[in-house]
């Protein structure tokens, strides 16, 4: 498989402490990839670097080649731009959901978007809202929203931050549907940071163990969850404490 | 008089729509820097802006009138205006306004939600984008302190009176104005420019208020 992303020796360290440490880890075109781990565990931290927001204390992230190291002081603009993230706690500007979702799109001087706007809204059950203001949604609809605004740029790598997390089921089920069509159809790579183990064996063809920073293992989804090949993973999926 | 007042009237109006104009162009960027960025000496820079907000306009006057004396080691530039003339008058209103742009624009980008400029960047925002992306979330907080910074101005007077000389027809403002007919004892024509100056800065803020609340609602 083609390797999109190759994390090495890479690792974060906020105010003398270690809050991720992944010695190793390719990311492949075209898949979904979850990483699961407890709160703290430094999933969102990899999600930052991977996404360029953030340079690594240690080590270096190829993404084709074009290495992200601590002596970078920003990757270029034109790498940036493909790969796009989601938050766990969506920021939405001040203005209509219409107006949030083109935010990306005026970045990049991208005039004719009036038909990739609706399509986006569609695709998240948001095209009947596009007049409202921000400010007046519900979490769901912030997440939606936040959602279009990043599918609409037709990103080469999606990252999403605990994508569902204190939606009601339909909200889940729709945006696990997205990601499953924005992979199968567009060939769009996902990295997916969840707590939820479920989702990820819905949804991911490997998954990642993450514990206190620490990459423990990353398998394919099925053999992650029916034999893991460590103990805190099978611990893990079974809802037992493991540090 | 009342070519006069006239004058008077359309003199304030320039030197003060020109120092606002001036101070926002530079209060809005540090305030925007200040409100963004971690750097050595920030918080001496904030300090300063924040005595700045609260400077007697009569030292700022005082300053300036040094600056441009014929004592000052800067003496003879060109690009400094002479003493007691409006352009001198323009140069106190600017230091006098600039730490209230400056300092009220920085606490309205410090009100933005702090994850959103990350989010932003993770769209693909440059760092100036970002940055006009969150002036634009500031919007209201930056008009109050252009509002902060004509009120800084609009009814100043020790410092325009120092650095200008209450010149007739040449540097006499509203307020200068106002302080030299009540010394006289002309109560009627000080209380007429008073009407005069606060209708002017009750337009002037209504202008304001408007812009922001069309934005706020926009």
């Amino acid at each position: 498989m083609d390797i999109l992303y190759r994390v090495e020796g890479l690792q974060q360290i906020y105010q003398n402490r270690t809050v991720l440490d992944v010695p190793e880890l390719d990311i492949y075109r075209g898949e979904i990839l979850a990483v699961v781990g407890p709160s703290g565990a430094g999933k969102s931290t990899l999600l930052r670097l991977l996404a360029f927001l953030e340079s690594p204390a240690r080590g270096q992230i190829l993404f084709e080649n074009y290495p992200f190291t601590p002596l970078t002081a920003e990757m270029p603009l034109s790498l940036r731009r493909r790969v796009t993230m989601v938050f766990q706690r969506p920021v939405l500007l001040h203005d209509s959901v219409r107006a949030n979702v083109m935010y990306g799109l005026r970045l990049r001087g991208e005039r004719d978007h009036h038909s990739r706007v609706e399509q986006a809204l569609r695709e998240v059950g948001m095209d009947r809202m596009a007049h409202v203001r921000a400010r007046t949604l519900s979490g769901g609809e912030i997440q939606r929203t936040a959602l279009a605004r990043a599918i609409v740029l037709q990103p080469e790598v999606l990252l999403l931050d605990e994508p569902t997390a204190n939606l009601d089921p339909y909200n889940v089920r729709l945006i696990e549907d997205l990601i499953q069509r924005l992979n199968r159809q567009y060939g769009m790579t996902l990295v997916i940071v969840t707590h939820n183990v479920f989702q990820a064996r819905r949804l991911a063809h490997r998954t990642a163990l993450l514990l206190d920073g620490k990459l423990i293992e990353v398998r394919d989804t099925h053999t992650f969850f029916e034999s893991p090949g460590d103990a805190r993973t099978r611990a893990f999926i079974h809802g037992e404490w493991v540090c | 008089m009342d070519a006069q007042a006239g004058e008077i009237v359309l003199l304030s109006l320039r030197v003060s729509g020109v120092a606002l104009f001036f101070s926002s162009l530079l209060g809005i960027p540090a305030g925007v820097l200040l409100g963004l960025n971690r750097f050595p000496g920030k918080r001496l820079a904030v300090i300063l802006i924040y005595t700045g907000m609260g400077f007697p306009p009569v030292v700022i006057g005082l300053l300036v009138y040094f600056l441009l004396s014929q004592r000052s080691p800067l003496a003879g530039l060109p690009f400094l205006p002479d003493l007691f003339t409006p352009e001198a008058m323009i140069l106190a209103q600017i230091i006098l306004a600039f730490p209230l742009v400056a300092g009220f624009t920085m606490t309205a980008i410090q009100a933005v939600d702090p994850a959103l400029r990350l989010q932003v960047m993770a769209l693909g925002a440059t760092r100036a984008q970002a940055a006009l992306s969150i002036l634009r979330e500031a919007r209201n907080g930056v008009i109050a302190a252009i509002v902060a910074g004509f009120g800084g101005i609009i009814s100043e007077v020790g410092a325009v009176m120092m650095v200008g000389g209450n010149i007739a027809g040449r540097t006499r403002v509203l307020t200068t104005a106002i302080v030299l007919e009540t010394r006289q004892g002309n109560f009627e024509a000080a209380l007429s420019l008073s009407l005069i100056l606060l209708g002017m800065a009750f337009v002037v803020n209504a202008l304001l208020f408007i812009l922001q609340d069309r934005w706020q609602n926009d």
